[in-house]
């Protein structure tokens, strides 16, 4: 039984072994003075400036500024793709009307647009939300219209001879039948947006996280700009345990979704 | 179980000089075929003969090029709701548990009323289950429970057992000839198995090239012996002008639809 036990606890650490080695491999250097603090500071220097930001408060101020920035300007972007994807999924004039002028826009780099949207909005919240929402909206808008056009026709057909319409049938065939597309667009739409954040943020800020990390490089504070890149990786797999949850709760009836499957 | 004993009885059809086109191409001439209340009608026919369309067509999914279908002295359209389809795959909403399929597009205290066909179908105890943890055999029951549920007058089946393994087909046709006896709707089958028809209905109608090419009444008692000679002889003459024009048809009919055709039926 025990030896079973320790077999499967080192099963279990073992993928942890690397990543450890490694950060004693780093403090090592650091500490016998091979790596320059001035190219990377110690993991205890990041873990001390982190300690340190937490205790005034600063890093929770931070952390919620750009945290909000994100959400809503994914809320916006992703709620104009949810819809505009209805709109052409779901009706062919909307489709002949809007699909291909979405197209030509999606192909812009949305942080190309930087410079004109600083001299539209200035350097305001507003600039940054209009980013995110960008960034966001046709990964949303893309995986939406497909997922419509992708519903099995012949499910439709019988929801229709079972007396199903309008709104009904959306509810209960299209929009379950799209939702699997619809999601992977969010897993998507999620990177995109904090990708658009951290580049908005380090440009042109007063608070975030990204301006946590551009101050302190003014300042030479690497270990500041290490953690900032550490927390962004951490919000990054929050959004995405996030994404996660979502397909778990709203695919249980999707055999690849399940619970049982395992291994994900 | 007092629900579905309270069905009406079947909707008698009479197809009036049934015309469907598909652009150029005439899938259906001319069908003039009157089918009395409460029978089992089994349509057979080569792939591409027609006889999906003509279910469509009963059904309302396509609209008839020319003539009228009519159900007693009505339009078979104003009986739709009276009116269900079973389709070859089973089509269960995959994101919905097996009794919320049942319930499909019903309003109300439609539960009860879902256990019941459920369990007259035999799968009272899988009702909480998503579609995908079911046979291909369980699919079409509770496919056809959901169509029982509406208490259908005229009950359409096209090709719904033909994915099926021999064993659960044959408990299928006993189970949908049982529920048939029950409740006494008018049914029609469209299958290409010709051993299924003669076993199962009380008419066999062929289709070939857009017409009907034989009406053979099935005038055995039931319950049926499967292994009877008497069943054996009709499937045998059925079978026979089904293969009779061949020669002249293979020109047209594409190869891999025939051998198909050929490798279901025997």
């Amino acid at each position: 039984m025990s030896t079973t036990h320790i077999n499967r606890l080192a099963e279990r650490l073992s993928p942890w072994a690397l990543p450890l080695a490694l950060l004693g491999l780093w403090q090592g250097a650091v500490a016998s003075g091979l790596l320059s603090t001035r190219i990377l500071p110690a993991p205890s220097a990041v873990l001390e400036a982190g300690w340190n930001l937490l205790a005034s408060g600063d890093l929770w101020q931070h952390l919620a500024i750009s945290g909000w920035r994100a959400s809503i300007g994914f809320a916006i972007g992703g709620g104009l793709g949810l819809l505009l994807g209805f709109v052409t999924g779901l009706s062919k004039w909307g489709e002949r009307l809007l699909d291909s002028s979405v197209q030509m826009v999606r192909n812009v780099p949305h942080l190309a647009l930087i410079p004109l949207v600083i001299l539209w909005f200035g350097i305001d919240e507003a600039a940054k939300i209009f980013l995110v929402a960008l960034g966001t909206l046709f990964p949303i808008y893309l995986n939406t219209y497909h997922g419509i056009r992708n519903v099995d026709a012949g499910l439709v057909e019988m929801a229709r001879s079972y007396g199903l319409s309008g709104f009904a049938l959306f509810r209960q065939v299209i929009l379950p039948g799209a939702l699997p597309s619809i999601l992977v667009g969010v897993r998507f739409a999620l990177g995109f947006m904090w990708l658009t954040l951290i580049v908005a943020e380090t440009i042109s800020a007063s608070s975030g996280i990204g301006y946590l990390a551009m101050n302190a490089r003014e300042f030479l504070q690497t270990d500041v700009v290490v953690l900032a890149i550490l927390l962004y990786a951490v919000l990054g797999k929050l959004a995405d345990v996030a994404a996660r949850t979502l397909e778990r709760l709203w695919l249980r009836w999707h055999p690849a979704y399940q619970a049982k499957a395992g291994a994900r | 179980m007092s629900a579905l004993h309270t069905l009406k009885n079947g909707i008698p059809l009479a197809l009036e000089g049934l015309h469907k086109a598909f652009g150029e191409r005439q899938v259906l001439q001319a069908i003039d075929l009157h089918i009395p209340a409460g029978q089992f009608v089994a349509v057979v026919g080569r792939s591409g003969c027609g006889k999906s369309t003509l279910l469509r067509l009963l059904a309302g999914l396509d609209a008839p090029t020319g003539g009228a279908l009519l159900a007693g002295q009505v339009p078979l359209a104003q009986v739709r709701e009276d009116t269900r389809l079973m389709f070859q795959d089973a089509r269960l909403l995959p994101w919905k548990r097996v009794i919320d399929n049942v319930g499909l597009g019903l309003s109300g205290d439609w539960r009860p009323r879902a256990e019941e066909a459920l369990a007259a179908v035999g799968l009272a105890e899988r009702a909480g289950e998503w579609p995908a943890a079911l046979s291909g055999g369980q699919k079409q029951r509770v496919a056809l429970a959901r169509a029982l549920i509406h208490r259908p007058r005229l009950l359409l089946l096209d090709e719904p057992l033909g994915a099926l393994d021999a064993l659960t087909r044959i408990e299928m046709q006993q189970l949908i000839e049982r529920l048939w006896q029950q409740h006494g709707f008018t049914v029609l089958l469209v299958t290409h198995d010709v051993s299924e028809a003669v076993a199962v209905a009380d008419r066999v109608i062929l289709i070939e090239e857009g017409r009907i090419g034989l009406d053979l009444p099935i005038d055995l008692p039931r319950p049926r012996n499967r292994g009877s000679a008497r069943l054996a002889a009709l499937e045998a003459e059925v079978l026979e002008r089904v293969l009779a024009p061949a020669g002249s048809l293979a020109a047209r009919e594409p190869p891999a639809a025939r051998a198909s055709w050929q490798g279901s039926a025997s």
